[in-house]
């Protein structure tokens, strides 16, 4: 096991390598963050800007230096607001953590809920039902779902009952000046989350409903049936952990995935978490913040899929890994 | 085309064409998909939505309701008898925009599909093919890209290139051939070691020729559920992109763009946000259908 672990991280390390590079290229050749500099009269301004971002050298060799900083965990300063990239990023990155927590366990509750029930009642009127939901929540934009929470559970709630406040915040985390795990956050944190599962839950329940069949029309349920044990054991105690593997390594690498997925729900619900910071960082050509990014998320990308492989092979010790 | 045979044949295939008097008749592959996908009711729903669709955004010009016509006076803002979509707030047709706004999203989700199909499966049927070098080259290429998020290295790519409605689609494709392309490198690499692709190198047939005319016509099937899946998932995209303000730039309009717009209005005038969305969800469904169709006609396991 952890022979393999050292082999993967030592794989990874070549093609996080030749990413960051292509990706620092195709930012530096996009974006140039010295572009509020032209305008003003003193015409250092400029040359000490290139001078101070580091702009100066060829862009290999800016790439290198950038890179062996990067690597010390520096990641530069931002060009919009002059601050250390790192806390930025930490900051923001706490805020998609906590959407990310509640996100997946919502959405892993619900799918495997809906999954287990559509595959014992399969072909029964309510999994028909969750089949036809989970094709619209494919099929749905997920910003688009967004609004319209927004617009019917946010703005409408609201009119309607004729309340001083919407009764689901639809900005940020918090109402101004409060912390902590309350009433206020879970009123702000229902419509971001609802919004960035509905998809999970759509992919999820179809998974693990696919899964279960699977599992149940396997030769070891109906021994287990055949020895007389009762079904509602069967299922639950048989069919449903192993049903659960497959769905484990995909919830894991969909995770990874989701660190820099968010872009769209915390850009609808300014989260200032590490889509927004990404986002405001592109339209102001903050190179720096916008590489930290890129770098972070693959990092997680990363992490998630050699978590998902060690998963399997912990549940599943058929699997061996080589 | 169909073939004659008379010694042996699966009845269950040949019964069903059997006719009086005359030996019994086996359906080429091509008679079997037709027979399965168009009696799919699903995925003629969806190809019924999509031929509909497009009727309507490409014939805009001629079904549009109002086409170029603002009502300053239009005191019904609500979707009403008059306009079936309401009326936007510079007293337009919202119907009529949407078509129009149709026109890009649709042509954005077909193009990007066809270009990211070609291109994907020349790439992964070479990859396949001759392995070594090129193989190696593409499932580096697409592990890079796995690795970053889709969204982000896409608002980069359409800052760098312009967002005309041309690099939109180009850059789209351009980051959409990597799924295909692996699952054709992974049906290659079985197919390429079947009597078939021997026979034909041992009477000299190039390499070319082999992978046009002898691989790729094995692998229509999985192509084209691909093919029509990647339309939905252009469309989508590019109205994220839309609503990002990395997509199309006004005058012209898209489905992501009117929801974009839409968004300010949201507490007022929630109808505008209503339609393209509605009208996103019916094509992706529509396509949707369509590939589950195209994948159990191609399904060799299937029953008729």
């Amino acid at each position: 096991m952890f022979s393999y672990v050292a082999r993967r991280v030592m794989y990874s390390v070549p093609v996080l390598f030749v990413a960051s590079f292509i990706v620092f290229v195709a930012v530096r050749l996009t974006f140039d963050p010295t572009v509020k500099f032209r305008q003003l009269r003193d015409p250092n301004a400029l040359i000490r800007a290139r001078a101070k971002y580091g702009l100066d050298d060829p862009i290999p060799i800016q790439y290198f230096k950038w890179f062996s900083r990067v690597v010390r965990g520096d990641f530069g300063i931002s060009t919009r607001t002059g601050g250390a990239v790192w806390p930025m990023m930490t900051r923001a990155l706490g805020f998609t953590v906590q959407l990310i927590i509640w996100g997946i366990l919502l959405a892993l509750i619900l799918a495997i809920g809906i999954g287990v029930f559509s595959a014992i009642k399969q072909y029964s009127i309510p999994d028909y039902m969750f089949t036809g939901l989970s094709y619209i929540g494919v099929a749905m934009p997920p910003f688009w779902f967004g609004l319209i929470l927004i617009q019917v559970l946010g703005v409408y709630v609201k009119q309607r009952f004729n309340l001083p406040r919407p009764f689901f915040y639809f900005i940020g985390l918090h109402s101004t000046g409060k912390k902590g795990l309350n009433a206020d956050y879970l009123r702000h944190l229902v419509l971001p989350v609802l919004t960035l599962t509905v998809q999970l839950i759509a992919q999820w329940s179809r998974f693990e409903r696919a899964s279960m069949l699977d599992v149940l029309s396997s030769d070891f349920v109906r021994t287990a049936r055949a020895k007389g044990v009762p079904r509602r054991r069967v299922v639950f105690r048989h069919a449903f952990r192993n049903a659960l593997i497959p769905l484990v390594t995909d919830v894991a690498t969909q995770t990874g995935a989701l660190f820099g997925g968010l872009i769209i729900t915390e850009s609808i619900f300014s989260i200032p978490g590490m889509g927004r910071l990404f986002i405001e960082a592109l339209l102001s050509g903050d190179i720096y913040v916008v590489l930290a990014f890129m770098i972070i998320t693959g990092l997680f990308v990363i992490l998630f899929n050699l978590i998902a492989d060690m998963l399997y092979s912990v549940l599943d010790p058929r699997v061996r890994l080589a | 085309m169909t073939l004659e045979m008379t010694p042996i044949v699966n009845p269950e295939i040949a019964d069903l064409t059997l006719l009086e008097g005359t030996a019994p008749v086996a359906l080429t592959q091509w008679q079997l998909f037709r027979r399965r996908f168009f009696r799919h009711r699903l995925a003629m729903f969806g190809l019924f939505l999509l031929i509909v669709l497009c009727v309507c955004c490409f014939g805009a010009k001629w079904i549009a309701p109002y086409p170029n016509k603002q009502d300053l006076l239009a005191d019904v803002v609500g979707p009403s008898r008059k306009h079936w979509f309401g009326v936007d707030l510079v007293g337009r047709d919202y119907l009529t925009t949407c078509l129009y706004a149709g026109r890009i999203s649709l042509k954005i989700g077909l193009f990007v599909s066809l270009l990211a199909t070609v291109f994907g499966t020349l790439t992964g049927a070479v990859a396949g093919y001759f392995g070594k070098v090129p193989d190696q080259i593409l499932m580096r290429t697409t592990d890079l890209f796995l690795l970053l998020p889709a969204l982000a290295v896409l608002a980069i790519a359409l800052q760098q290139f312009g967002n005309s409605e041309i690099t939109i689609i180009f850059v789209l494709a351009g980051l959409g051939w990597m799924g295909i392309a692996r699952i054709v490198r992974g049906q290659v690499l079985s197919l390429k070691e079947k009597e078939f692709v021997e026979a034909a190198r041992a009477i000299g047939c190039s390499h070319t020729r082999i992978i046009l005319r002898h691989i790729i016509p094995n692998l229509v099937g999985p192509i084209m559920v691909n093919a029509s899946l990647a339309v939905a998932g252009a469309i989508i995209a590019e109205s994220t992109l839309s609503y990002l303000g990395f997509g199309v730039q006004p005058p012209k309009t898209s489905w992501g763009k009117l929801l974009a717009d839409g968004k300010e209005t949201i507490a007022t005038k929630g109808y505008l946000l209503y339609f393209p969305g509605l009208l996103i969800i019916l094509v992706t469904l529509a396509v949707n259908f369509l590939g589950d169709g195209l994948r159990d006609a191609t399904d060799p396991q299937a029953k008729h």
